[in-house]
């Protein structure tokens, strides 16, 4: 989706920002967040990918201002929601009790955001088993190490893992990868549907144009059906 | 802001609590994983493995070949290394990770990830001024280096093969260790 978290190439951000010793985690709570979606967010977690969107899907606000354990405590919240395992409102009725304020910035965005409707997900019954995410591909692979590709123009609505600054791009195969779940589905619900995966070198001009630092090439790792072959 | 206060905090307490009533977990659940990665998973890792490619030829292609297979003995705990492939700094090339969309990082190798990795200028910027950040750094790059940036945008993770110091030959194997930074091995500093 065309959201908040697809930061590569945006401006404005200014200088990174480094720290000292830094803890593991800033504040207790960051650490049950963390905790608490490795353990399975109580029933709801289904599989990284699915997890990723939701993260995606946190309000914009909130992403940029609440920090990473901010947006995994809204990816947390909204797979539950999503799942049934908890309600916002009894969260928020909870949260108040606590001390927080009615008008509060949630992070959660629990299901489809308003621009878009979700076919119906379909995570089957089954716990989720961490089998890792290499998978068979029937098909052969359609690139070779040295082949130069095009990535796709458009971004998609749902989950994808072609950053927006690579769209449209031209580069070379790099590494092949043989076949893994395929994000754009597995997220939603519509099974893992396993695609070759390949690394892309692209040369800073090609995504940068006239303003690319000299002498610099980027490296993705990039799903078959986001590639195209390129005659250049 | 003072923890209490945090509204972030505040509904991470709510959540948890509601999960505990409803049977669906423990706090001691999440106390395991929290001393996990607080105690046992670290940049350690990844500095084990970098000192001894550094003495070990062997060892050092088969990291470079397989990186998954040639950890594997280690046994780390942490995840995020079902392919980790390992990329080589030389005089003439310069690597360093990112991940623009989310914060992957090779948690088994490297902990969880610092707080400016996972921060939107960094992911934002090192893929379009990656020379200027990595000045930022403190790593100033000879306009005849190649800079190799590698956005983790599947489930392969990344890890940066510094060069080895000139005194890796003579050094005891803890010293040697200590001077593998996290930073070294995300590409952002460079001591040779």
């Amino acid at each position: 989706m065309d959201g908040i978290h697809d930061l590569g190439g945006k401006q404005g951000f200014g200088a990174v920002a480094r720290e000292a010793n830094e803890p593991v985690f800033h504040a207790r709570w960051e650490g049950r967040v963390f905790g608490m979606n490795l353990v399975g967010a109580g029933g709801a977690a289904r599989n990284v990918d699915h997890f990723r969107h939701a993260v995606e899907r946190t309000d914009p606000v909130a992403y940029l201002t609440h920090g990473y354990y901010g947006r995994w405590l809204g990816g947390l919240e909204t797979i539950m929601v999503d799942a049934g395992v908890l309600d916002t409102a009894s969260i928020t009725r909870r949260a108040i009790e606590l001390g927080a304020h009615p008008d509060d910035r949630i992070a959660s965005r629990p299901a489809s955001p308003p621009d878009r409707l979700d076919p119906p997900a379909d995570y089957g019954d089954d716990p989720p088993v961490d089998r890792g995410n290499q998978r068979p591909v029937p098909a052969a692979a359609r690139f070779r190490i040295g082949d130069r590709v095009r990535t796709l123009g458009h971004g998609v609505s749902g989950h994808t893992r072609l950053p927006a600054y690579a769209r449209d791009r031209r580069g070379s195969i790099v590494s092949t990868h043989a076949g893994w779940v395929y994000p754009d589905s597995n997220a939603h619900g519509r099974g893992e549907q396993p695609q070759h995966l390949y690394t892309v070198a692209f040369d800073g001009a090609e995504l940068w144009g006239v303003e690319a630092e000299a002498g610099v090439v980027v490296h993705l790792d990039l799903f078959e059906p986001y590639l195209e072959r390129s005659d250049d | 802001m003072t923890e209490e206060r945090n509204p972030a905090a505040i509904r991470a307490e709510a959540i948890e609590s509601l999960l505990i009533e409803k049977g669906l977990m423990t706090a001691a659940d999440v106390d395991d994983v929290v001393e996990r990665y607080n105690e046992r998973i670290g940049p350690l890792n990844g500095a084990r493995v970098v000192a001894r490619a550094w003495r070990d030829p062997a060892f050092k292609q088969a990291l470079l070949d397989d990186g998954t297979a040639a950890i594997a003995p280690y046994e780390f705990e942490g995840g995020q290394t079902e392919k980790l492939v390992v990329v080589e700094n030389t005089p003439r090339v310069h690597n360093v990770v990112v991940c623009t969309l989310c914060s992957c990082y090779p948690w088994a190798m490297l902990g969880l990830p610092p707080r400016w990795y996972k921060d939107p200028a960094y992911r934002s910027r090192i893929v379009r001024e990656p020379r200027r950040v990595l000045a930022e750094f403190g790593v100033q790059l000879e306009p005849d280096v190649e800079v190799r940036v590698w956005d983790s945008s599947a489930e392969v993770r990344y890890l940066v093969l510094p060069q080895a110091p000139d005194d890796v030959a003579v050094l005891p194997e803890d010293e040697l260790i200590a001077r593998v930074t996290r930073d070294a091995m995300i590409g952002v500093e460079r001591f040779v």
